[in-house]
This record gives structure tokens, C-alpha cells and sequence, in this order.
């Protein structure tokens, strides 16, 4: 009974307001299906861990040191999201890259908003929550050493599921109508296998030679892909997209829980990097479709590109994608713009995973 | 935290290091998914000639 009476005084107001925020997540994740495979997790580890003398602490701490701490579950994962990964629009179109490379501007500006508040390190850890990809995050977050990744994590995920909202408003503030309703005639173009399988391989040694510190996150992304389009390791291909997606997202939220613990979690830093993260995926956003603009400039009528599909260079794959196509269908029913959305969008795959190597290059000590 | 304007400014060669660095390497993989297309399509092509004959 004194036990029970001691945990019960042992209660603080940080502790229920980190249950309020884990209730919250949870209610996102179920109710609103805001990447619930993640904030679902990331939620209920918030209860967890802020129960007075949690017990659940020290497994918690052993799993963020065997999965987190060396990097090994974003690693891991990013073998999974590259089995997913279908990069034929992007071999067929391949110019469709550039648009993921202008997408990444919100990371680098980003890091000079954050730079004004945080240390470089924990300002360029934020700044990529721009690259809208969970790993790479965790793993630029990680090796900078910032003592902010439960912050970061959970608005680099938030954002993830709220593209749909983030997104249109500030593709609709920088298009015209007309220019929302540009038809680029999809043609089609057939990738040859060799291509589909050359591909990881030469991306992963290009990243390695030009950005060193990519090469992890790069190679495992495209060693999930080689597997999924060698045509010979199907079931591997299928066990790496959703048994092995499915069991490292499992333990990474819970464990990701464990920097969301009252005393670091509820400061003002929390809310300034939740705000700093907004502004990394509206600035991604209007990069994109800026850069597509400017394209625009220099390119016959007939030719021009509808500037909506620069948006989807952000990552976040392949939600952005499916966001900019309803965009384009609700504009003009008949037209499809899917494939070079979807295209781009893998692009943005890929260079968000570049921009975090070359954050890493840069101030990885 | 301290709130420091001009890191803003010094910080900004990042950007420009940055943007110019993830343009360079997309670039580079452009270009050698190009050539790699015009390879393999090659290839391809001659595939079908020989299962034509």
C-alpha cells in the first residue's frame, strides 16, 4: 500500500501532460490514420515512459543502444523502403531528378533559421526533418549527437502524414490556375531490366565516391531495391517490404520513446524545432515548385512542366506523389499527372538520403 | 539558448555548399542513368533481332 502511495505522489504535471501528448499521438494514429505504424508506437512509448520509476526504462534504453544509438533499425528499415521503392517513371524520365534535388532547399534553409537558436549540430539534426524521411533523421540525428531526437523524430513523422494539409496550400499560394492545369503527356518508355538492376548498384557507388557519409543510408536503400528488381529474390524482396518494415518499425517508435521523458522532451526547444520543422517542409514545398517555374522559362509551350509535380520532390514517399496527381485531376479530371509525380517523388527519395550524407559530411567532426 | 541573428548569415555558404552538392550528384546520376539506358537499350535491341531470326 505504501508502495502504491509513493508512485502515486511520485506523479508530476510533466508526467500527465506527456500522457496527454502520448493520448493525442494515439488518437492521430487510430482515428486520423496519421502514420499510425509509427505514431501509434511512438505514442503509448510517451505513457511508458513518464510512469513514476518506470521499469520499462532500462529495456527501453537496452533497445535504443542496439538499435538506435549504432544506427542499426533506420538501416535496417531503409532496406525495407527500398524493396517498396519502384524507380521505372524515374529511369524513364530520369531529368525528373533534378526536381528531388530542388525539394531538398527547406534541409538547408532550414539549417540556418535553426542555427540562429541551436548549435550547428543540433540545428543541421533538425533541419533534416526537411528531408521528410524517418531514417535518415534518426541516423543524421543520431551521429550529430543531438540531444533533441524524440523532438525530432516526432515532428519529422508528424509532418509526414500532415503532407496532405502542408502541402496544397503552398503549391496553390505559388501556381496559377493555368498553370496547375499544364497536361505533360506521359510517354511511355521501357526500361530494360539491366537498367532497373544497374541502377542501385551505380547509385550506391556515385553516392559513396561523391558524398562518403551517404553511403550507408544510400547503400541500404538500393540494396532493397536490387533485391526487389534482380527478379530472383522475391521472397526476400517480400519479406524485406513487410515483415521486416513491419518488425523494425515496431520496436523503433517504442524505442524512440525513450528521449520523449518529461524533463527533455516538455521545453521550449520542443517547440521551437515542432515550428522549425513546418517550416522545412513548406520551404522543401515552394523549392520544388520554384524550380519547376523557373524550368518553365526556358522551355517551349507544349513542353512545359506542370509546376505542381516539383512539390512532390520532398520525399515523403509516395504520399506526396498521390497529393500533387489529386491536385492535378481536381483542376481538370482528364488530367493524369501520376507517373511524373510518383517519378519525382523517388527522386526526392534519393536526394533527401544525399542531402543528409552531405549534412553529415559537413559537420560530422 | 541564446539567440544569435548573424549565424543566419555565416550559416548560409551551408546552403549554397549544400544545394550545389545535391544538384552536382543528381546531376552526375542523370547523366550516367542516360548513358546506362542507351546501353542496355542497345542491348536490348539486338536481343530481338537475334529472336526474330
Amino acid at each position: 500500500m505504501e508502495i502504491l502511495y509513493e508512485n502515486l505522489l511520485g506523479i508530476t504535471w510533466q508526467m500527465v501532460v506527456m500522457w496527454a501528448i502520448g493520448g493525442i499521438l494515439i488518437y492521430l494514429a487510430i482515428a486520423k490514420d496519421m502514420e499510425p505504424t509509427l505514431l501509434l508506437p511512438i505514442g503509448f512509448g510517451a505513457i511508458l515512459v513518464n510512469l513514476p520509476m518506470s521499469g520499462a526504462l532500462e529495456p527501453l534504453q537496452t533497445l535504443f543502444d542496439a538499435g538506435i544509438a549504432n544506427e542499426l533499425f533506420p538501416l535496417i528499415l531503409f532496406i525495407g523502403i527500398g524493396a517498396m521503392c519502384d524507380f521505372s517513371p524515374l529511369l524513364s524520365n530520369p531529368k525528373l531528378m533534378l526536381f528531388g534535388a530542388a525539394a531538398q532547399f527547406g534541409i538547408f534553409f532550414t539549417l540556418c533559421m535553426a542555427s540562429m537558436f541551436f548549435d550547428i549540430n543540433d540545428a543541421a539534426s533538425i533541419a533534416i526533418i526537411g528531408a521528410a524521411d524517418g531514417p535518415t533523421s534518426i541516423v543524421v540525428a543520431q551521429k550529430l549527437g543531438s540531444k533533441y531526437l524524440g523532438a525530432i523524430m516526432v515532428a519529422a513523422y508528424s509532418y509526414m502524414s500532415l503532407v496532405p494539409i502542408i502541402q496544397p496550400p503552398v503549391i496553390k499560394l505559388l501556381t496559377t490556375k493555368k498553370e496547375r492545369m499544364i497536361r505533360m503527356p506521359y510517354v511511355e518508355h521501357e526500361v530494360s531490366k539491366t537498367t532497373k538492376i544497374m541502377f542501385p548498384i551505380v547509385i550506391t557507388v556515385i553516392a559513396g565516391l561523391i558524398a562518403p557519409d551517404s553511403v550507408a543510408l544510400v547503400g541500404f536503400l538500393m540494396f532493397g531495391n536490387l533485391i526487389r528488381e534482380c527478379g530472383v529474390l522475391g521472397s526476400l524482396s517480400n519479406t524485406a517490404q513487410n515483415v521486416l518494415a513491419n518488425l523494425v518499425t515496431l520496436f523503433l517508435g517504442i524505442t524512440i520513446a525513450l528521449r520523449m521523458q518529461a524533463a527533455e522532451f516538455l521545453t521550449t526547444n520542443t517547440l521551437l524545432i515542432i515550428g522549425l520543422g513546418l517550416i522545412a517542409f513548406i520551404v522543401d514545398t515552394a523549392g520544388g515548385v520554384i524550380f519547376a517555374k523557373i524550368m518553365n522559362l526556358f522551355l517551349r509551350d507544349g513542353h512545359k512542366i506542370n509546376p505542381m509535380i516539383g512539390a512532390a520532390g520532398i520525399s515523403a514517399f509516395p504520399m506526396s506523389g498521390r497529393v500533387v496527381h489529386k491536385m492535378a485531376l481536381k483542376e481538370d479530371p482528364s488530367n493524369f499527372i501520376l507517373m511524373q509525380a510518383m517519378g519525382v517523388n523517388a527522386s526526392g527519395q534519393i536526394a533527401s538520403v544525399i542531402a543528409g550524407g552531405l549534412i553529415l559530411g559537413f559537420f560530422l567532426g | 539558448m541564446e539567440f544569435n541573428p548573424m549565424n543566419f548569415v555565416d550559416n548560409l555558404r551551408y546552403m549554397g555548399l549544400g544545394m550545389l552538392g545535391i544538384f552536382a550528384v543528381m546531376a552526375v546520376i542523370i547523366i550516367v542513368t542516360v548513358i546506362l539506358d542507351r546501353l542496355t537499350s542497345g542491348r536490348r535491341g539486338s536481343r530481338t533481332d537475334t529472336d526474330d531470326e
